[in-house]
């Protein structure tokens, strides 16, 4: 049973406001993402939970224990942190027992033996047991930070941005490993990324920050489908989402640089809107609006066409290989339904 | 017009010059470089000629030279030309039970004041290590006296000492000038006394070296151990120590060079008094070289012995190293 609580945590060092009114509640066996540009306030807020930062206001509850005094060894948490913090000059397995071997735990080197083993399997690094530090791969590294955080049982794992030192091959297959092993352990887990398809992907839940504060709290699916304000929207989504100025008039939300109209079911919210219309929600092909392509895109997967019409320039994904060329006019629609509008300052309508 | 006169081939008219290379008007305006005329190897070769010939006048040469009077009954007073005698400056040096006791004198000398400066500048390092106000102030300060001459350092020491006016023994609690300790006229003091101002001027040595290292060390291994449950021993011995021990042990081997040479402290000091109690090899050394008799053979092969005991011990120390940085 772990469970983590923030209250209306704030942080300032120095001038700048770091966390604002951050409150959060992590379930039992939840993978939790923490979502957010750089700046945004992340790290420190896993940090206040490790207690390696004190808050300036609001409260840390673990397991419904009001931790704000207690040491970060006190609290029981296990810290990945974004650069490998190995203990130099110690084997692989020498640094795997090292929280084990803690004068505050005292197992029995049988006991420690067996733990470090099954971590090191778990995380295919019992080959690596006997090696010093200094010679792994960055991969390796981490694998072994991640290690030393899984031989013990600690209510919550925090990770700061494990994975973001990896190149991309790496990253993908240690991101389906974190989350195979999340899975089996049943884990509770905390983890900052910035990148929006390590959150998509892994994430049961997903808080996104910005600036110090929650913007949005949700699934994946209500991150990614129902963003409530702008910032959200063109966090999440490869490629970015189209951000599109209308106007009300004549019964539809029409767009002055260009021949565009999106219907509104409920009728006129607002004077001026921004409309967000993701890119596989533009349809090439049928429609009501006229195009010229100016970029094509081929990603094997998917094609992403850039499609100017007037002032504005759309992206637009169509998935494989798309026979659509350069230079092509052609006429497309909106997936009428999955249009999101929001206010000029940002906000969901 | 400056490229026009470099190009101007042993004064000859420009013109002239053009004409016998074959060049047309246009390529003219192409600046030659003269100084090309230098090659790469040959700058290189002006660059390096001077420190060669002056570390083979200074170094080499006098390396030599005092290697082959090592083996000769050589004085520079003395009008005789050097006579080869083999081994014999050796074999009495090592025979003699005063070089031995020269030498023990060195050895335990050495051995107190780098086990000393290295506890006491780590000490200092640790304690300087976190920024407060003033640590910038005090830092500097604990490096002046290093920067200090050793006979200044001797001279003002000798005031200090003095068991008469000087202002240590107050400080200790010795009042009474009859049962005050003669720190520089007790024989079994004296070599204390000179550890003292050594470790005093050189632990901020130590201390340099030491920050470095410890500022090398970075703050999340701190916090891993913090949250890995980590005593404080523990995140010293298993952190800081194997990280700083590099530039540690690079510390201690110049410490323990310097500390076989010691010459001018004692010197400034005690003159190597009193008796035979502080006489260091290289005072020992000096003795024979410059007083007296001016034993010019007998002394260059006390100097080589040195040498060899020197790099010895400072082959151990840089085989550690290398084990260190192994990992």
């Amino acid at each position: 049973m772990s469970d983590v609580r923030l209250e209306n945590i704030s942080k300032r060092f120095g001038d700048t406001l770091a966390l604002e009114e951050v409150s959060l509640h992590i379930h039992d066996d939840e993978f939790f993402v923490l979502l957010g540009p750089t700046g945004a306030g992340k790290t420190t807020t896993l940090r206040v939970i490790a207690g390696l930062e004190k808050q300036d206001d609001g409260h840390v509850y673990l397991d419904d224990m009001l931790m704000d005094g207690a040491q970060p060894a006190d609290r029981d948490v296990a810290f990945v942190f974004q650069q490998y913090s190995l203990y130099p000059n110690m084997s692989v397995y020498d640094n795997l027992a090292f929280p084990l071997r803690s004068p505050l735990r005292r197992l029995p080197e049988g006991e420690i033996r067996q733990r470090v083993t099954e971590a090191a399997e778990k995380l295919r690094i019992t080959h690596l047991l006997e090696r010093k530090t200094a010679r792994l791969s960055g991969g390796e590294m981490q694998r072994v930070s991640i290690g030393r955080a899984i031989v013990r049982q600690p209510r919550i794992f925090l990770m700061d941005e494990p994975l973001s030192n990896l190149d991309a091959k790496l990253r993908e297959s240690l991101r389906v490993e974190l989350k195979h092993l999340q899975k089996t352990q049943g884990s509770t887990t905390l983890f900052v990324t910035h990148d929006q398809i390590e959150a998509l992907t892994m994430a049961d839940r997903i808080a996104v920050l910005d600036q110090g504060r929650i913007i949005q709290n949700g699934t994946p699916f209500d991150i990614y489908d129902r963003p409530s304000t702008t910032f959200v929207a063109q966090l999440v989504g490869t490629p970015r989402i189209n951000l599109i100025a209308a106007e009300w008039q004549d019964g539809a939300y029409r767009t002055p640089g260009a021949a565009l109209s999106f219907a509104r079911q409920n009728g006129a919210a607002a004077e001026k809107v921004l409309v967000g219309v993701r890119p596989e929600d533009v349809r090439p092909g049928a429609g009501d609006f006229r195009g010229e392509v100016v970029l094509v895109e081929p990603l094997g997967v998917e094609t992403i066409l850039h499609i100017r019409t007037g002032e504005i320039t759309l992206l637009c994904v169509v998935s494989g290989l798309s026979s659509i060329q350069l230079g092509e006019v052609l006429s497309f629609g909106f997936a009428v339904e999955r249009l999101h509008f929001f206010e000029m300052n940002g906000r969901r309508l | 017009m400056r490229y026009v006169n470099s190009s101007n081939v042993k004064g000859r008219p420009v013109s002239q010059v053009n004409a016998q290379r074959g060049l047309s008007s246009r390529q003219e305006t192409v600046p030659p470089a003269g100084r090309r005329q230098l090659s790469d190897m040959r700058i290189v070769q002006l660059f390096i000629l001077p420190t060669i010939i002056l570390l083979i006048l200074m170094n080499i040469f006098p390396l030599i030279y005092s290697l082959f009077l090592s083996f000769t009954n050589y004085s520079v007073i003395s009008s005789d030309p050097p006579v080869w005698v083999g081994l014999e400056n050796y074999t009495h040096i090592l025979s003699d039970p005063d070089f031995w006791h020269n030498f023990a004198t060195t050895g335990t000398y050495a051995l107190l004041s780098v086990s000393l400066q290295t506890i006491v500048g780590f000490a200092l390092a640790m304690l300087l290590r976190s920024k407060f106000t003033g640590s910038g102030i005090i830092t500097t300060l604990v490096l002046v006296p290093m920067m200090l001459s050793p006979i200044v350092v001797a001279v003002f020491w000798r005031l200090i000492f003095n068991p008469s006016f000087g202002i240590l023994n107050p400080i200790l609690g010795f009042t009474d000038i009859n049962t005050s300790p003669e720190w520089l006229g007790d024989p079994a003091l004296a070599l204390w006394a000179i550890v003292i101002v050594d470790v005093w001027q050189w632990s901020p040595f130590v201390m340099l070296l030491c920050l470095a290292g410890l500022s090398a060390i970075p703050e999340y291994l701190y916090e891993a151990a913090a949250i890995d449950r980590a005593s404080a021993w523990f995140q010293f011995r298993r952190i800081t120590l194997p990280q700083v021990m590099p530039l540690l042990l690079i510390a201690v081997l110049f410490r323990t060079i310097e500390a076989f040479k010691q010459f001018d402290l004692v010197q400034g000091l005690t003159f190597g008094g009193p008796g035979d109690a502080t006489e260091t090899v290289s005072v020992e050394l000096y003795r024979l070289a410059f007083q007296g008799q001016f034993e010019t053979g007998l002394s260059s092969a006390l100097a080589y012995i040195v040498l060899v005991v020197i790099i010895a011990i400072s082959n151990l120390y840089i085989r550690a190293l290398n084990r260190l940085r192994e990992g």
